[in-house]
């Protein structure tokens, strides 16, 4: 029962990662029909913000300390972040210890500019072209973000940690009556779920309850019609890529802690929530949410040692073996309209 | 009227000689008219660096780059000749080998076998490359290395650690300096058993490849032999790159020691999140719950940050050591790059000289004379105290350190600590040891 529950939990997890990519990717699909390959790169990028704000945070001046030496035996030199000479050793070190969430505030702007580059620059040419065109251009521009970003932090991961209060885990089981440890969770992962629930919750009333809002349902809906009443929706959909990206940016933030970035953590992530979106429906948000979370607790328990010895390799394979069986029952997807994708 | 003696049967003849001339690779042509494949000519020799210079090890591949250069230099008699100075051997003069400038050409393997043995075949059949090494993968070293016994050049492998290098899938003209999973066993387990004690329960997370397997394989049974119980093993996807569904259910399973067989971005992640999850802070059974990162690289300990404070795995070589001939390859790398060589870096600058040596040594660079000139040759001076390159595999046998975590690092690359030199006597095994079973060194192929 607590393998069962804590496997659950892990899931809710990696599905709001899931959930919150494939919500950003099925809202451009759903707005400006295109299937954006890129957007796993878009949550690697917000990743970065992190690495970036990190970096710049921990800005150091150099000073000799002749006491010490150094790999060739030259006196060491010790560097100080600017921060904490700026705002004293403990005021400083609190400023970096806060980087990630202090980067969410620096990636907010920078996503949506990155996506409005993206959609000005190179997307609104593609929008009458076929699928397959949409997939090659978005997946070769993915292909150039990650390698732009490796040329400027390398390849291996960048450690960037979580503020020290959230370091740790807490102990389910005991709450629940089970023994000690037998159910933990990390803090930082619990406020990544929080955190989802939150951007998740913030999309769907913004798009329910603002007149802006309601006009970007009833172009999903209709464009032609919405655009004969004289209203400009394409400059409302545009408007719609950015906030995806900033979805996927704020996504990437977060995530930081949990796995140190690397120039290729948003294609891992892209053909699986590709996945998430397509069994949860084209163009669905609901849909995507859902599915988002119902494949990562699947995905966690498929990796139970239990299952694996039942069926080896089954975490490997769980996510395509789900989506091809909805498909088989369920074409349009858990939660799919009609017509969309089916001209 | 002229009278010509072209003639279309004649010129059909012609053609097909020469299409079927040009379409002959040549690795054919070259071994036909020379005694051994890539037989140098000229005044120079080219050497075929084979290492990720894209995909997830891009980083650790630079790094070789960049020590096979420095290798290069001084054996061209540049620089301040490294360690050169202090190898037992003094047949390298500093010019070049055999009198022969060295050039050197580099592939990319991407850390993809099918990718690393194309940019190998292109090194040797385009660019005459005499000799291939590199790598960072054992996937990959094990791929090249059968490539290069088929084409008749010598692989001298860079960073491949799985017990099947130099054990079932062993090549005569392959040769490893590099370190392994049983030798990372043997010099782990005295460390763990005075650190940890006798009576531990330890759960394994494994990457699903031939390293992992070999390395969970030789850590289980030097764990058991000293009275650890091994409570699971879990195979991990390599792609794998969020490991809390596969750590969860570590403590509830009256583990106590976490033992992560995983390398790269795996290690970085699966440590990172065997950390987050608060394993260190737990008591289970009564102890202290410890993790042991068996193969450790100072690459990868800066990708997983602090989190490696205090965990012990084991090393091939280590910037720190205080021998005099890894202070000369410290200030030589030190001095040309700001920073100190990894051991990637170390392993393969030390192949390139003693490849270099053992051609000047049999006076050739025929691969049957090299693998003669390295088998059972014993040097010292390399940083790795005494070394024998033993004949039987051809694998190198020499001291192993244990390396842990450093609490309070001084500077970025002061990340691991020394905390024992293992000696090679307690890590060498027998050449029919059954985790090397199974295969054939076979004979050396100079491709004549």
């Amino acid at each position: 029962m607590d393998a069962i529950l804590l496997q659950i939990l892990n899931g809710l997890d990696k599905g709001s990662a899931y959930a919150l990519i494939a919500l950003g990717l099925t809202l451009i699909f759903g707005t400006l029909g295109v299937v954006n390959f890129a957007h796993g790169a878009l949550f690697m990028i917000g990743a970065f913000c992190s690495v970036t704000v990190q970096r710049i945070l921990t800005l150091s001046f150099e000073t000799v300390d002749e006491s010490q030496k150094d790999f060739l035996g030259n006196p060491l030199k010790v560097k100080t972040p600017y921060v904490e000479s700026w705002f004293g050793p403990e005021t400083g070190a609190a400023i970096i210890d806060w980087s990630v969430p202090i980067a969410i505030l620096f990636a907010i702007p920078v996503m949506l500019a990155v996506g409005y580059i993206m959609e000005r620059g190179l997307i609104k040419h593609f929008y009458k072209r076929p699928h397959a065109d949409q997939i090659l251009v978005t997946f070769g521009l993915a292909i150039v973000l990650q390698e732009v970003v490796k040329y400027f932090y390398g390849a291996n991961p960048i450690p960037t940690g979580a503020p020290d209060v959230f370091k740790g885990s807490f102990d389910f089981g005991v709450m629940l009556g089970f023994e000690a440890n037998a159910i933990i969770y990390p803090y930082w992962r619990l406020v990544y779920f929080g955190f989802a629930a939150l951007i998740i919750g913030g999309v769907f009333s913004f798009l329910q309850f603002t007149t802006f809002g309601m006009v970007v349902r009833a172009g999903m809906a209709d464009r032609e019609t919405v655009g004969l009443l004289g209203i400009n929706i394409d400059r409302r959909f545009t408007i719609m890529f950015g906030i995806a990206a900033a979805v996927a940016g704020l996504a990437g933030v977060m995530y930081a802690p949990i796995n140190s970035p690397n120039y290729h953590m948003g294609m891992d992530f892209l053909v699986l929530s590709f996945v998430v979106v397509v069994v949860g429906g084209m163009g669905s948000l609901p849909g995507a949410v859902l599915a988002g979370f119902l494949l990562g607790i699947l995905e966690s328990f498929a990796s139970m040692n239990e299952v694996k010895s039942l069926i080896p390799g089954i975490d490997q394979i769980i996510i395509y073996l789900v989506a091809i069986l909805i498909l088989l029952t369920r074409p349009r997807g858990l939660m799919g309209r009609k017509g969309v994708m089916e001209e | 009227m002229s009278n010509s003696n072209v003639t279309r049967r004649g010129v059909l003849k012609t053609g097909t000689m020469v299409g079927a001339g040009v379409a002959l690779p040549t690795i054919f042509t070259a071994s036909s008219a020379a005694a051994y494949t890539n037989e140098p000519t000229g005044s120079s020799v080219t050497l075929g660096f084979n290492v990720p210079q894209t995909g997830p090890y891009a980083d650790e591949g630079a790094d070789e780059l960049r020590a096979y250069e420095l290798a290069v230099e001084h054996l061209n008699g540049g620089g301040d000749g490294g360690m050169m100075n202090t190898f037992s051997s003094k047949a390298l003069q500093g010019n070049g080998i055999l009198g022969k400038k060295v050039e050197f050409v580099t592939g990319d393997t991407q850390t993809k076998s099918d990718a690393a043995r194309a940019s190998a075949k292109s090194m040797i059949e385009k660019d005459g490359a005499v000799m291939i090494t590199g790598g960072s993968s054992s996937g990959v070293a094990i791929a090249v290395q059968g490539l290069c016994q088929e084409a008749g050049v010598i692989f001298m492998a860079g960073l491949t650690h799985s017990n099947d290098t130099t054990g079932k899938d062993k090549k005569a003209n392959g040769f490893r300096h590099f370190f392994n999973g049983y030798m990372s066993g043997a010099a782990l387990a005295p460390v763990l058993k005075n650190l940890y004690g006798t009576d531990r329960n330890a759960y394994h997370l494994t990457a699903d490849y031939t390293w992992g397997w070999t390395q969970e394989e030789s850590i289980a049974a030097a764990t058991e032999a000293l009275g650890w119980n091994t409570v699971n093993k879990v195979r991990t996807p390599l792609a794998a790159t969020d490991f809390s569904s596969y750590i969860a259910p570590v403590l509830n399973s009256g583990a106590d020691v976490l033992v992560l067989n995983h390398y790269g971005g795996n290690m970085v992640n699966s440590l990172t999140n065997a950390v987050q999850f608060g394993l260190r802070e737990k008591i289970v059974n009564g102890k202290q719950f410890e993790i042991v990162v068996p193969l450790y690289s100072r690459l990868m300990a800066k990708g997983a940050g602090e989190n490696v404070k205090g965990i012990h795995g084991s090393t091939n070589w280590h910037w720190s050591l205080q021998d005099e001939a890894s202070k000369a390859f410290v200030k030589s790398f030190g001095t040309k790059y700001g920073f100190p060589p990894s051991q990637a870096a170390h392993t393969v600058y030390c192949q390139t000289l003693l490849y270099a040596d053992a051609a000047e040594r049999a006076g050739t660079f025929n691969p049957c004379g090299i693998v003669e000139a390295l088998e059972g040759y014993e040097f010292d001076g390399l940083g790795n105290g005494k070394t024998l390159y033993r004949a039987e595999d051809h694998q190198c046998f020499k001291d192993v350190l244990v390396v842990r975590g450093k609490e309070n690092p001084t500077s970025e690359f002061d990340l691991l600590e020394v905390v024992e030199v293992t000696p090679a006597a307690q890590v060498t095994y027998a050449a029919d040891h059954p985790m090397f079973a199974g295969g054939q060194l076979g004979t050396c192929n100079s491709g004549s």
